[in-house]
């Protein structure tokens, strides 16, 4: 059976919400404490959003000295699945899994508000349910969701193809993001960062289903790479 | 001996700081004249033991190195005092 863990940082806020789109496709997910030095099997893991320790120093500077972080950078690092969303995208740019970081929004406000985002790179474990180019309508509440990198990471993102979810545009882009990145992945595309909230549009009960597939993906991921003696 | 190590963290020129834009437009609407610019950035300051001034210093870049200040987005800059 998939098992998914959602990893819990004190100050985080998007836990349950997270957890519950990842049993919506079946998943055994559980928590994961940010003291446990393992993941306990989990074959996905899932950095909600939030504020982990009050954004103090800077959002994620503090969660990415967690104890669980070292077992996370193992599993990424064996190619595990890892999706960090919004502030769980901070602290994988704090615990340099993902390049560049997150900074304090142009026009300073937080911003909580459906944005419209164009999926880039559906060769991940959280976007193979999407087709390229497909467009999404997701939630985001942030007010750290500037993405910057310098000049080379920027063209080696997208010479690699790297920016797996774009604001539709400059009009859709809500924090001043360079090149629109909503979203980005590591070389070996298991380590995703997205800032939209795709576990608040994964249940018609909330009025739009546009982020499920970052679940699905989940399922069919493993699907894939569970293994022989598993499959029917 | 006892130092007191103050560590400032300033946004890297370049990108785009709307703090300082906010703090520089409130400045120029209470009158005064046209300012060059004007940056917002974080202030930490550290007392430790160390043996001198040097290994006070050198302690205090590592802990900017690897946590205090983000490479990507961040410069900072140290003064060492005995206190």
């Amino acid at each position: 059976m998939l098992r998914v863990g959602v990893l819990r940082f004190p100050g985080i806020n998007c836990e349950e919400e997270t957890l519950r789109a990842a049993e919506r496709i079946g998943a055994d997910a559980r928590y994961i404490w940010h003291r446990d030095t393992t993941l306990g099997g989990a074959d996905v893991v899932l950095i909600p959003g939030g504020f982990s320790y009050g954004d103090y120093l800077r959002a994620g500077a503090i969660a990415r000295f967690s104890p669980v972080m070292a077992a996370v950078r193992d599993h990424a690092a064996s190619g595990g699945p890892v999706l960090g969303i919004c502030n769980g995208f901070q602290i994988l740019c704090e615990a340099r899994l993902l390049p560049g970081a997150l900074m304090r929004n142009h026009r300073l406000r937080y911003v909580s508000r459906p944005v419209r985002c164009i999926v880039e790179q559906s060769a991940t474990p959280f976007t193979s349910a999407f087709i390229h180019g497909q467009a999404l309508e997701l939630p985001i509440a942030h007010g750290d969701g500037r993405y910057v990198a310098d000049s080379d990471t920027l063209r080696m993102l997208e010479a690699e193809g790297r920016v797996v979810l774009r604001y539709a545009s400059d009009a859709d882009n809500p924090n001043g993001a360079m090149s629109n990145i909503a979203g980005i992945m590591n070389a070996g595309g298991n380590v995703v960062g997205i800032m939209p909230h795709p576990e608040r549009a994964a249940d018609p009960l909330v009025g739009s289903t546009d982020g499920a597939g970052f679940f699905t993906s989940i399922a069919d991921w493993h699907a894939l790479h569970q293994p022989a003696s598993q499959t029917p | 001996m006892t130092f007191r190590v103050l560590v400032r963290v300033m946004p890297r020129q370049g990108l785009l700081d709307p703090q300082g834009q906010a703090v520089e437009h409130a400045l120029s609407t209470l009158g005064y004249p046209p300012l060059e610019s004007v940056r917002v950035g974080r202030a930490i300051e550290i007392g430790m033991e160390a043996a001198d001034a040097g290994e006070a210093e050198a302690r205090a870049r590592d802990m900017c190195e690897r946590v205090l200040a983000n490479p990507v987005m961040e410069d900072f800059h140290l003064t060492v005092e005995a206190s």
